[in-house]
């Protein structure tokens, strides 16, 4: 089978989102580092190179528009391009997340650790899980893999609720270090909501698979 | 909406050659049906099945059953002159007759004896030339000859003669492929509008022009019927393999 003009175009556009979602990948793992190990100068860092995210977007979204305008893509092209322009916002608010827990970081990392981090360490663990896993799907196409994915998100929203009744306790109980938790209860919004973003990610797989809309749906 | 035209186990032969291979297919009134497929698929002698124009052919022959309005076509004692006015066609080529606008779009009225006088005749030819939105562009010229028309208004001027006679099907081989961008879309807008009184099937190797004017649309393959979907599903996700190759164009 020849190769088509349209086709050589997709590897590119598949190639900048795969790009995109692995420099976000690291964002999250970066950002959380930078909280762990009290590390405020890769904070920084993370918080810096959120501008090549924002621009790695920009570029997808307009050879995205590039394409449909000139290749008037149809059936599986059509779905491949209209994933990856709606995949790729959500990655670059995935990174906005990322630059956040930096951001919260330079400041919690100035005042002494009030907590253990380890129940956030492991919910951002299993976030960057299911970002990896969804951009796998998405790359190998597979729609039982995405739906594996969007079910975990249950484990993340679960982890969000026992951080946030951790540090309610512990604001009450220990007045002064209100604003540390307050900052890491930010921290733990951050990553619920990287959680909800890897889910639109794999419904957007699914219906580049199987052209199916399945967002807001109660059965997937 | 019920179905104008069944096809069951639809068998075409040119002599020898089978063009055509048990095609079964409804088309539903007052929709816009698209044919597509690649070059020598079938697709226009399907289409000129409907009016019995492959007839004229020698060692042409159909089997099979095709029905519009529930009354099969091919019976021995089907009037052909009463189904091609019933079932009018418009041509990839315009091909307006060598006299003058009105006499082009009277002609039909004229030998079919369908107008009681003069007058009704030229409100006959009006409502004709409206209909294929060409009415503006040529009342103040309808003496003069129809070859001093574009190639749009000469299809215009083909399709309002369709009309004249009052089918109520009407079978368009590649209509738009000879025109221009802007005479394209006043065809498409043309047809479009024309749904909300007539049956239409369009043969069209425009892919983008079956998805913007079509409700469903037909894909041919080797005399094959491969696939028929309404035309938002087969643009987004084809039921087969083969026509997902066509419409993304990965053979030609």
């Amino acid at each position: 089978m020849e190769t088509r003009i349209i086709d050589r175009k997709l590897d590119v556009l598949r190639d900048k989102l795969l790009l995109l979602g692995g420099t976000t990948e690291k964002a999250v793992y970066l950002a959380m580092r930078s909280l762990t190990e009290r590390d405020s100068d890769l904070a920084r860092k993370v918080i810096k190179d959120d501008k090549v995210i924002n621009k790695m977007e920009v570029g997808i979204d307009q050879m995205s528009v590039e394409i449909l305008a000139l290749q008037q893509p149809a059936a599986h092209d059509l779905r491949f391009v209209i994933s990856v322009a709606k995949i790729t916002p959500v990655l670059e608010r995935i990174a906005d997340h990322a630059a956040n827990i930096a951001e919260a970081a330079i400041v919690l990392n100035n005042e002494p650790e009030i907590t253990p981090y380890s129940e956030l360490q492991k919910m951002a663990e299993v976030a960057g899980e299911m970002l990896q896993t969804a951009l796998d799907a998405f790359t190998s196409e597979d729609s039982e893999l995405s739906r594996s994915v969007i079910k975990r998100d249950r484990e993340i929203d679960d982890a969000y609720n026992r951080i946030f009744d951790k540090l309610i306790r512990l604001m009450i109980e220990n007045p002064p270090l209100t604003t540390g938790a307050a900052h890491l209860l930010f921290v733990a919004k951050h990553l619920e909501r990287i959680g909800d973003y890897v889910k639109d990610i794999c419904e957007l797989n699914v219906y580049l698979i199987e052209a199916a809309f399945i967002k807001h749906k109660k059965r997937i | 909406m019920g179905n104008k035209i069944t096809v069951k186990n639809l068998n075409f032969f040119y002599g020898k050659d089978q063009a055509l291979f048990d095609i079964s297919l409804n088309i539903p009134e007052r929709e816009v049906m698209a044919f597509v497929g690649p070059s020598g698929c079938g697709k226009s002698t399907f289409l000129r099945v409907f009016n019995r124009m492959n007839d004229t052919i020698p060692y042409a022959r159909v089997e099979g059953e095709v029905k519009i309005d529930g009354k099969n076509i091919y019976k021995a004692k089907t009037d052909v002159v009463e189904l091609r006015r019933k079932v009018g066609m418009v041509f990839q080529k315009s091909n307006p007759f060598p006299k003058s606008i009105f006499d082009n779009v009277a002609y039909g009225i004229r030998i079919n004896r369908m107008h009681s006088s003069k007058k009704d005749l030229a409100v006959r030819v009006e409502r004709a030339l409206k209909n294929a939105a060409l009415w503006d562009e040529v009342k103040d010229r309808l003496t003069t000859s129809a070859f001093g028309l574009s190639g749009g208004q000469q299809q215009r001027l083909c399709i309002a003669r369709a009309l004249a006679v009052r089918p109520e099907v009407i079978l368009m081989d590649e209509p738009a492929s000879a025109l221009d961008p802007i005479a394209t879309q006043k065809i498409e807008e043309l047809v479009v509008e024309l749904k909300k009184d007539y049956t239409i099937v369009i043969v069209t190797h425009n892919m983008q022009q079956a998805a913007r004017i079509s409700d469903r649309t037909a894909f041919f393959m080797l005399g094959k019927l491969i696939e028929v979907n309404p035309t938002e599903k087969m643009f987004t996700n084809p039921d087969d393999k083969l026509t997902e190759d066509y419409i993304t164009g990965r053979f030609g």
